[in-house]
């Protein structure tokens, strides 16, 4: 195929090269980024002052908040973060660390990412029906089920991500399995490529279940089957068993190729090795993979489960701590005797060891089953999951986009804006969540559009629509330099941090059709990290 | 209420250390308990996440690079030192674990032993209110939207002193029965009955809100809590009971 002769956008759409393919995960998962983001400005918007705001007629405003809130979580979760790590990073830079020309499955790819675009405007296509869906992401019966909103775009969205991740977790492992580049060991494979094997060993094992768990809510919808009728004898719980068997390991998908790209940013600009390595890897990585099957009731603490099992994944979800902890000592240990170079990745970076800490150690109460009788359903948990989720994840994501900009494109990112749009973003962060986790601990309940009860919460609401607005500004000027300094960034070096990873060090900006010019040998005592001595 | 009350202390003093029945003062408060828990919980956290941010924020600024060309100079470990840097935060963190799983377990149980002679409420919840009903069949409801305080209702309203326990379902979908001020919560759905119970240990007036989505009025799904002198609370029942 050659370029003159093929308009461009054929060769986009029907590219197998996994670096193009990437780059539109990065497109699909930005949009889905945009839309819900709007959703969520939406929610902060309406529950800014007391009673309706946005409309007048409470049942407007209830059903069209519901929506919102459906939309906003369903989207971010398995369009943004989960497409964005899994899909946007796995694809573009994995083979470039290991070594590899492309996937081991090329067409496979492709047909991934073309499932993914169909998912999102299936998803999009929610909001034209005329019984727009008002489920949640969690899409719980009896009320998924007894709801005359609709209820199968949303399974059939599930099922499409579903598959398509599936393809692609059996296309990287086979992957990285057999296509390192000679003499690549185990132990000389770059975090981030660790963590996305395990996330996609996790998106393997776990996704029948949900499909499975979905796939049964449309036969007691629309077929009439009585899998969660408590009348006609199905169980109501039976759902959020499965649901979360398989919701909770995918924070880990998320959560793991997000360390996973932290990790190679601050490597690469604090120009130091990865502290104990070996740990990070065997211990934490691994750790997080086997425990994340046995946590998943933590999300049912309060849903009437047997008391047996509430407590004994108390114990299961505290321990959690164990890997993830390996995982931060590796991280912080990175910056010990470093030489960090402070540009816009390495300060999202940064960032990230604070946004980790407030995530992960408000977790800890949420582990404990006798704390969540108090702050399940509260503010408490949606401040502390968007912590991890939201803010965490999302700045790893944006740290990585900034890192490899470069390479990317050919071009720099604007420095200037780019630090600008930093400091609104972490600003408005923080002034949004923190608000939530006060009133949650005295109460706040989630996905509440009024508060009648708890009109002394209205301020904290007001402050967290204020740093929504930054938000909404920070992330405006963040994607417009991304997609200005691409059209028009200085030019970039082919290594122009100086980082010691494959992908910077054996290939131009941006790498070409097969990646690599010349065949790539490893050396026995080559690191991803070979900085120092 | 009094009589009972007693009947339960000579019982305790019958039966000597084996106690079968809680006395009024002895009456178990899973409320404050979870807050001294919270408390302890706090401290533990500020702990950690004090020694990990200030380290971090010590590193990013000590290590900030002196010429362009400076690398980082990371320690290479040695086998011993590699597993040391691992086993050793591992304990400390898995310690840090068992102590919080103790102490939960322990106001866990709390939690779930009912006390005895606990005032039984049963609770319905339905799209998009709670209905409560009182061991002699005497019900209670409350409606935000309705004008008066007379069409409303009167929401849950209990004795103070007395352990209530609810049984609670649902007739549609799955609520939850979220008191912020006890400190409780749980679900209810269709087909099975859940429980919680609670202390009202002063006179106080507080709400229930529903704290599991539950479709358009979800937000507006809530009812007074009010705890009153066991004196007024007869009175209340038999008002109620007549109306």
């Amino acid at each position: 195929m050659s370029a003159s002769t093929t308009p461009a956008w054929k060769e986009w759409v029907f590219t197998t090269d996994h670096k193009r393919i990437g780059v539109m995960y990065l497109v699909g998962s930005m949009a889905a980024f945009v839309v819900a983001g709007l959703m969520a400005l939406l929610i902060r918007v309406e529950q800014s002052s007391l009673g309706p705001t946005i409309f007048e007629d409470p049942t407007v405003v209830g059903d069209n908040y519901n929506t919102w809130l459906y939309f906003h979580g369903a989207a971010m979760i398995l369009a943004f973060l989960i497409p964005g790590l899994t899909g946007f990073f796995a694809n573009y830079f994995l083979p470039l660390m290991i070594g590899a020309a492309d996937v081991a499955f090329p067409r496979i790819n492709a047909f991934s990412v073309w499932l993914f675009f169909v998912a999102i405007i299936l998803a999009l296509m929610g909001f034209v029906i005329p019984d727009t869906p008002d489920i949640m992401w969690t899409g719980y019966p009896p009320y998924s089920v007894t709801t005359s909103a609709n209820t199968a775009f949303y399974v059939f969205t599930v099922h499409l991500l579903g598959f398509s991740s599936i393809l692609g977790a059996v296309n990287f492992l086979i992957t990285v399995i057999y296509m390192r580049a000679p003499g690549m060991g185990w132990n000389q494979l770059n975090v981030f490529v660790w963590t996305t094997v395990a996330a996609f060993v996790i998106q393997l094992i776990f996704i029948p279940v949900l499909a499975s768990a979905v796939t049964m809510l449309l036969f007691d919808k629309y077929l009439g089957t009585h899998f969660f009728d408590a009348a006609a004898g199905g169980d109501v719980l039976l759902y959020q068993n499965l649901f979360w068997f398989y919701s909770h390991p995918a924070v880990y998908v998320i959560f793991l190729p997000a360390m996973g790209v932290l990790i190679e940013v601050v490597a690469g600009m604090a120009k130091n090795m990865v502290f104990n390595y070996k740990a990070c890897v065997y211990g934490g990585i691994f750790g997080i993979t086997l425990l994340s099957g046995e946590v998943w009731v933590h999300h049912l603490y309060i849903a009437g489960m047997p008391d047996w099992i509430r407590v004994g994944q108390m114990v299961s979800t505290l321990l959690i701590s164990v890997p993830v902890g390996l995982m931060v000592m590796s991280l912080w240990g990175t910056l010990y005797r470093s030489s960090i170079t402070y540009n816009t990745a390495m300060l999202y970076a940064a960032a990230c060891f604070f946004l980790v800490l407030i995530g992960g150690l408000t977790g800890i109460p949420l582990a404990m089953v006798s704390m969540t009788v108090h702050l399940s359903e509260t503010s408490f948990v949606h401040a502390h999951f968007h912590y991890i989720m939201a803010l965490f994840s999302t700045f790893a994501i944006f740290a990585g986009v900034y890192y490899w900009f470069p390479k990317m494109t050919g071009k720099m990112a604007n420095e200037k804006i780019g630090k600008l749009g930093f400091l609104i973003n972490f600003a408005g962060v923080n002034i949004t969540f923190w608000p939530l986790f006060i009133i949650g601990l005295d109460g706040m309940p989630r996905r509440y559009w009024d508060y009648e009860m708890y009109p002394q919460f209205e301020p904290y609401h007001q402050v967290a629509l204020y740093g929504a607005i930054l938000i909404a500004i920070g992330m405006a000027i963040t994607i417009l330099n991304w997609i200005g300094s691409a059209i028009g960034g200085e030019k970039a070096s082919d290594n122009p941090w100086g980082a010691q990873s494959l992908e910077w060090t054996d290939t131009v900006s941006p790498p070409g059709a097969g990646n690599f010019k010349h065949e790539i040998k490893i050396a026995a005592d080559w690191t991803p990290y070979n900085y120092g001595k | 209420m009094k009589g009972r009350l007693l009947s339960a202390f000579a019982g305790m003093a019958a039966m000597m250390s084996s106690a079968t029945g809680w006395a009024q003062d002895k009456l178990p408060d899973p409320a404050a308990d979870w807050d001294h828990l919270w408390f302890e919980i706090l401290v533990d956290l500020f702990v950690i996440g004090g020694i990990f941010a200030v380290a971090a924020a010590i590193m990013l600024i000590k290590y900030k690079a002196k010429s362009p060309d400076a690398v980082g100079n990371g320690p290479r470990l040695t086998k011993v030192q590699a597993l040391a840097w691992a086993f050793i935060p591992a304990t400390i963190f898995m310690a840090d674990d068992f102590f919080l799983a103790a102490k939960g377990w322990t106001l866990w149980n709390t939690y779930r032993t009912v006390p005895e002679n606990a005032m039984e409420i049963k609770v319905t919840g339905s799209m998009w209110n709670w209905e409560f009903e009182y061991p002699d069949g005497t019900t209670s409801t409350y409606y935000p939207d309705e004008a008066t305080e007379a069409d409303k209702g009167d929401g849950l309203v209990v004795p103070v002193g007395r352990a209530v326990v609810l049984r609670m379902t649902s007739t549609d979908v799955i609520h939850s029965f979220g008191m912020a001020n006890y400190r409780v919560k749980e679900d209810l759905m269709p087909g099975r009955i859940t429980y919680i119970w609670f202390n009202p240990k002063e006179v106080k007036n507080s709400f229930v809100t529903c704290t599991e989505f539950c479709g358009t009025n979800h937000s507006r799904m809530y009812a007074p809590v009010k705890a009153i002198a066991p004196a007024k609370f007869k009175e209340w029942l038999k008002k109620q009971a007549d109306a």
